[in-house]
């Protein structure tokens, strides 16, 4: 697929769509103005951050400061960030390293019912997590796992197990199968095979993947909030926390979304077209 | 598949062919069931049982019990109608938000990358962040940003979250899912045949008349996955209604429910596993339509 968009009939619409141009650029300053608005609160004082919408002040790293030194939840900047990394890191190794072997035994040589078999991972995504909290929650509680980072890498796995494998069969099916045949018939294993060929041919999706996977684990909230409310806590728990019920908190609050936002946010940006073709694309070609 | 028809070597070890091609699936498969299906089990289980965990309490077989007095049960009927306006009303205000988007986006002009980057943000924040600053900075009574533009428009600020939550909530969800709905419309726009386009302007059809009956008619398996998914998701916000209102009339829908009436303080596991089904029943309707789609979809792929 390309990106480039289809060549309209040269000059009859010049007028025209310049005069949409501009629309979509008007469009996509309202709609991205509540993030811009945050980025801004973000380098203000309190004073003023609340108080009627300004857009000049004297721009401050204090907030910054504030919210990364002082420790007012229980939950330090620090000990957020590292729990975060480490689950979400954790967990999309292991998505990968359960997701590539499977979406190769869909892709390249499927089982006999691939196809029930792909659409039974999918399904599991129309399960809403409710449906699993409790027997999960009482499960952590009598194995002593609640508070741990051990049940988010767990969880998180699972929630994006089934949208790696289904991305993932999509890219395999685009490598090339005179190459895989020629592999096996010089005897290479599946390991060979994976090394060799299957992986450095689907490394672009494959990364599009493990992002998509990083985004959804650093963004999760309910499990994070059911299962691990104190101790081990993430990024998200942390924003929660940080909010002083006393006196303003609107510059700090923005210091602190703008810090949790700006990994995936930059990740996104960066990766979109991939994105784009992988969550749209992936699921329909 | 033409695989079989090669010449492999003998395998080494003595495994059967269609045990070795299900191998590298089997460990994907197992923590998948284990980890879904069987806590699923479990709560219907549960359901059955009436049981108090903290402090806790015997757990008693009921039967249907709890199921009977979901009837009667003021809060879960109140929780189930504000589950399905907040499903509704985000899915299909994102749709057509999503849909105008794409169509602005599927042009050539100045500064594409930029405004389709500006349009994707919101989607990549983390939800909470999106909940807690469109409450505190765009919401907000005495320093929120709407509310200083009604004011200098000459009307009274309006309290948004406590007095619309329903709508408050689910204007940020359209927010939040827009670049999800215009992201899978622009990947329908840009798979679009152009030649079909020329042969329609050669025949001398009007721009409205191509838009309606070739554009519309593509988009239509594309917009069928946006309604799909984006109902998968939006059956279960959570996030939202916890840093928003933290709950109440209005806002709390089934899953928030089920947290208050369990791990949120109510501790009756039986009665709340009862709600979770009633959601994953939903689900499963929703779900069947969808796969249908996306088995339509693979179809096409194979004949293809």
């Amino acid at each position: 697929m390309s990106d480039e968009p289809k060549v309209r009939a040269v000059g009859e619409g010049r007028i025209v769509n310049s005069a949409f141009g501009l629309l979509a650029w008007i469009v996509g300053l309202v709609f991205f103005f509540p993030v811009f608005w945050m980025v801004l609160n973000s380098f203000k004082s309190e004073q003023d951050a609340n108080t009627s919408p300004k857009l000049f002040f004297h721009p401050t790293l204090d907030r910054y400061r504030d919210v990364t030194k002082s420790t007012t939840g229980l939950l330090s900047f620090a000990d957020a960030f590292a729990n975060s990394a480490v689950v979400v890191l954790l967990s999309t190794a292991i998505v990968m390293a359960l997701a590539i072997p499977a979406a190769y035994a869909l892709a390249i040589r499927p089982v006999a019912k691939w196809r029930d078999v792909l659409f039974f991972f999918i399904s599991t995504k129309f399960l809403p997590v409710v449906a699993s909290i409790l027997p999960i929650w009482i499960l952590a509680r009598n194995l002593h796992l609640l508070n741990t980072r051990q049940s988010l890498i767990i969880l998180y796995t699972a929630i994006n197990l089934p949208l790696a494998v289904w991305m993932l069969r999509s890219f395999f099916r685009e490598v090339p199968r005179e190459l895989i045949e020629a592999a096996e018939i010089d005897g290479a294993s599946l390991r060979g095979q994976l090394t060799s060929i299957i992986l450095p041919i689907a490394a672009p999706g494959i990364a599009a993947t493990a992002l998509l996977c990083v985004i959804f684990a650093w963004n999760e909230f309910f499990y994070a909030v059911q299962l691990n409310p104190v101790k081990g806590s993430t990024v998200p728990i942390w924003v929660t926390t940080n909010i002083s019920t006393r006196g303003d908190f609107l510059a700090k609050l923005s210091a602190a979304s703008v810090l949790a936002c700006i990994p995936v946010v930059l990740a996104g940006w960066i990766a979109q077209k991939r994105m784009i073709r992988g969550l749209a694309m992936g699921a329909i070609k | 598949m033409n695989a079989t028809t090669l010449r492999r070597p003998l395998p080494r070890y003595a495994l059967s062919e269609s045990w070795r091609r299900r191998l590298p699936l089997l460990p994907a498969l197992l923590f998948t069931i284990a980890l879904t299906q069987v806590p699923f089990v479990m709560s219907i289980y549960y359901s059955l049982t009436d049981w108090h965990v903290v402090p806790p309490g015997p757990r008693e077989f009921v039967g249907l019990d709890n199921y009977n007095k979901l009837f009667s049960d003021h809060f879960f009927g109140q929780a189930v109608w504000t589950s399905v306006k907040l499903t509704v009303v985000p899915v299909l205000g994102s749709l057509v938000l999503g849909a105008a988007f794409a169509l602005l986006l599927d042009r050539r002009f100045f500064g594409r990358g930029i405004v389709r980057t500006l349009l994707i943000t919101p989607f990549l924040l983390m939800p909470v962040v999106v909940g807690l600053i469109w409450k505190n900075q765009m919401f907000d009574t005495l320093y929120g940003v709407l509310n200083w533009g009604i004011d200098k428009l000459g009307f009274t600020p309006v309290e948004w979250v406590s007095r619309y939550p329903t709508w408050s909530i689910a204007l940020v969800l359209i927010w939040q899912w827009t670049p999800f709905m215009m992201l899978i419309l622009l990947a329908g726009l840009q798979s679009m045949p152009s030649d079909v386009i020329e042969a329609a302007k050669v025949d001398g059809a009007t721009p409205w008349g191509i838009f309606r009956q070739l554009t519309l008619s593509h988009l239509r398996p594309y917009m069928e996955l946006g309604i799909l998914l984006g109902t998968i998701y939006l059956i279960q916000v959570y996030d939202l209604i916890a840093v928003m209102t933290g709950g109440g009339p209005g806002s709390t829908n089934v899953p928030y429910f089920v947290f208050q009436r369990s791990i949120g303080g109510g501790w009756e596991f039986g009665r709340a596993s009862s709600y979770s089904i009633v959601v994953v029943l939903a689900s499963i309707v929703i779900a069947t339509v969808a796969l249908r789609v996306l088995s339509n979809l693979l179809k096409g792929e194979e004949a293809a």
